[in-house]
């Protein structure tokens, strides 16, 4: 099979190979170059039409896919389903059903509970793209830190990578988990015992209990962002002794042996999981991430339209 | 009603530590006799049984029959025809409907659309607390007088202690059970599937074995705190076991069952997302299913009970969180066992039916459950060689949530018959037909 086949969908890393990802990144690289240009946009997708199917509130990965779709001259349509479907209003299975028969091309999806995209996916001729469902994967958020990282280093495999944080509830973790793991990265995860998955080592990383035993390991960190519900559903005391124990500080980061790259998902709570000074400082990338969030999600979208990664290379001219 | 002589099948009842191919007799509705030597009277129907079992008819301590309330899944006349096409000659039916089964009035409309279906044997269950709602006890000697067999806020554990203290206190002046769910709820909140390496992988929120654990440790202290007769309803952890166990050494009227799905599946089924594996207590670790197997074969587990639980087509077709939890279990639980328990040497046939059929009727004082001559003749006529393959449409359950469909499995039921009267018999060979099928809703699609 060829590496840039992607199959119909994607729903998350863990069924990709690592001939796959790189597919994806390398595919990747022609397009940021799109985005530097005075007219930022190629004919690839054009006359495609593509429905961003939203279920949870999100800003920036609906902007980024939506910039994506537009650079590639897609016709796009943002849908921001209110609530559960089984709270209120139809079905996931109705809401398939009634795409369909609208012909569109494809679907990015967003939705609260793990195996949406698939549910989806199984059920439409569509490709499906996954924008996060549950605590289940994030599929282009993982990518788009895997080429973030390859831009900084070179390359995936040997990097120490340690995301940190709030694992258990994380769908950028499992993510980043596979992408890197199937890259040849070595990965650990880091944070409150209660906010880590109760077989994660089951998945091939090492396990931290303590955040200056990371900064010791790694060669960058990928910080999750603490929400606040986590507090009141127990999981942790308090906010404040969170950052205590397991912030990513400017003062902890200073006592590693090397400077460590520091990316983190978004959106940020400064204070909390990560310092202002380490979110702003030298060696934060977490700008440069989003930069590349568009470029990976226009390889996808490229990829699963049936594009070649050639022509992609030859600037995307169609 | 005309005698029945069945010949040479082979009968087996543990109840009398028979197990030979011979000859019996029903006659007026009872065992009249069993022995080579036994005569058909004038006029009787003859029955060849050649290379069939004839056994005492199933007993399933735990159905959920959804009537009153949710007709569009199941009725007590489609749940007991579907009882009947699985050899159940009797079946408990869970108070969870909607109205609950909370009072005398309640008790007796169960008792009598099981009456009026005239299949299988419907005994209904009664709740343990007024509405389910966990705070102060049914009235359970009124529920008792009107034929509930036990108790049980089953859907629900019984979360507070001192309610359940009290419900095996009170049970005891009627002689009946307390079929308690057992689940931490705290613990367990918001669980879709099994705590493990699969649920971490599928991003779901996990149900750990402890939530089931410390329930059915409390249980067991209660019992002993009470003396009161405490049913632990399907038994899915390798712990659980090892508590009962110890709880039967100590000599507690604990009793215990467990549902096919748990001695056939693991968590593993849940990959993909897929909602006919979606049950609570979830499906566990291989570790836990050969515990529940080891456990029904020496006896630590009394009895195997379905968990009957229908959903309609739809239900099932959505998210896995939101997805309703259970399969429907009577059509595929005597096969199940054959393959999982009998044919791969696990027990032997004689206590097959010791689990399915003769402790369930004894521990909760049912009829049923032996061949002795004089006891109603319940019993069920299968073929152990045979095989069938799944197809949810042509099953008797207005539901087809199955996780087997499509597979084949072993054992085909030939005839079930209560109180001497045959309720079930196989049309055609090689088919599953059955010579009434009630079926009022259109197949589903999809």
């Amino acid at each position: 099979m060829n590496a840039a086949d992607l199959g119909k969908d994607l729903v998350g890393l863990e069924p990709l190979s690592a001939a796959q990802i790189t597919a994806i990144l390398d595919t990747a690289e022609p397009f940021k170059e799109v985005s530097e240009r005075p007219i930022k946009k190629v004919p690839a997708l054009r006359g495609k039409t593509i429905v961003n199917l939203f279920f949870e509130p999100s800003t920036r990965t609906r902007i980024s896919f939506e910039f994506a779709e537009k650079r590639l001259s897609a016709d796009t349509v943002n849908v921001q389903a209110a609530g559960s479907s089984v709270s209120k209003g139809e079905t996931l299975v109705d809401t398939a059903r009634n795409l369909e028969a609208m012909r569109i091309d494809m679907v990015v999806i967003r939705h609260g509970s793990s195996g949406a995209a698939q549910f989806l996916g199984q059920r439409i001729r569509s490709n499906v793209i996954n924008a996060g469902d549950g605590t289940h994967e994030h599929p282009t958020q993982g990518l788009l830190d895997l080429l973030t990282l390859r831009d900084r280093f070179g390359k995936i495999a040997g990097l120490k990578v340690c995301i940190v944080g709030d694992v258990l509830h994380s769908r950028v973790a499992r993510s980043n988990i596979w992408g890197l793991t199937k890259l040849g990265a070595e990965v650990a995860v880091c944070g409150p015992s209660t906010l880590l998955p109760s077989h994660v080592a089951d998945l091939g990383v090492t396990v931290f209990g303590r955040v200056e035993e990371a900064i010791q390991w790694a060669d960058a960190l990928n910080v999750l962002r603490l929400q606040l519900e986590r507090m009141t559903a127990g999981f942790i005391p308090s906010l404040r002794e969170y950052n205590r124990v397991f912030g990513v500080t400017s003062e902890r980061l200073s006592r590693a042996p090397k400077d460590l790259l520091i990316l983190h998902p978004g959106p940020m709570n400064r204070g909390v999981e990560i310092d202002s000074d380490v979110a702003d400082g030298p060696h934060s990338v977490i700008l440069p991430q989003v930069t590349n969030g568009v470029a990976v999600r226009m390889a996808v979208l490229y990829l699963l339209a049936g594009g070649s990664p050639d022509w992609a290379n030859a600037g995307g001219e169609a | 009603m005309k005698p029945i002589l069945f010949t040479n099948g082979r009968v087996v009842d543990p109840s009398q530590h028979l197990d030979e191919v011979t000859s019996l007799l029903v006659q007026d509705g009872r065992v009249a006799g069993i022995g080579l030597d036994v005569r058909a009277p004038d006029g009787a129907d003859v029955f060849d049984a050649t290379g069939l079992v004839i056994g005492p008819g199933l007993v399933d301590v735990h159905v959920h029959l959804r009537e009153p309330g949710q007709e569009d899944r199941e009725t007590i006349a489609t749940g007991a025809m579907s009882a009947v096409a699985g050899g159940f000659t009797a079946i408990c039916a869970m108070p969870n409907t909607d109205p609950v089964i909370d009072n005398q009035g309640a008790v007796g409309f169960v008792k009598a659309k099981g009456e009026a279906a005239g299949l299988a044997r419907v005994y209904p269950i009664g709740c343990v607390s007024v509405g389910q709602r966990g705070e102060r006890l049914a009235e359970f000697g009124e529920m008792a007088a009107a034929g509930a067999v036990a108790v049980s806020d089953d859907g629900q554990p019984v979360m507070s202690s001192h309610l359940m203290r009290t419900a095996l206190e009170y049970a005891r002046t009627f002689g009946i059970p307390v079929a308690d769910h057992c689940e931490d709820l705290p613990l367990a909140a918001g669980g879709a599937m099994h705590e493990g390496i699969v649920s971490t992988r599928l991003g779901l929120k996990g149900i750990p074995a402890a939530a089931e654990e410390i329930h059915v440790a409390r249980d067991i202290i209660l019992a002993g705190l009470t003396g009161g007769h405490v049913h632990l309803c399907h038994m899915s952890t390798r712990g659980s076991v090892e508590l009962i166990r110890r709880a039967k050494d100590q000599g507690l009227r604990v009793t215990a069952e467990a549902a096919p799905h748990h001695f056939t599946l693991t968590h593993e089924r849940c990959e993909g997302y897929d909602t006919s594996a979606k049950m609570n207590p979830p499906l566990r670790e291989a570790e836990d299913r050969d515990a529940i197997r080891a456990a029904l074969a020496d006896g630590t587990l009394d009895c195997i009970a379905t968990d009957h639980a229908p959903h309609h087509y739809d239900a099932k077709e959505r998210e896995f969180d939101d997805a309703p939890n259970g399969i429907i279990g009577l059509e595929t639980a005597l096969s199940l066992a054959l393959r999982e328990l009998v044919l791969s040497g696990r027990m032997t046939l004689p206590t097959l039916f010791e689990r399915m059929s003769c402790a369930p009727a004894r521990l909760w004082h049912l009829a049923g459950g032996t061949l002795r001559r004089g006891s109603v003749a319940d019993l069920v006529v299968f073929d152990p060689g045979a095989e069938w393959t799944v197809d949810p449409s042509r099953l008797r359950s207005k539901s087809r949530n199955t996780p087997w469909a499509g597979e084949t499995l072993p054992g085909v039921v030939h005839a079930t018959f209560v109180g001497g009267r045959p309720v079930f018999v196989r049309s055609e060979p090689g088919s599953r037909k059955a010579h009434r099928r009630p079926r009022p809703h259109p197949p589903a699609t999809g």
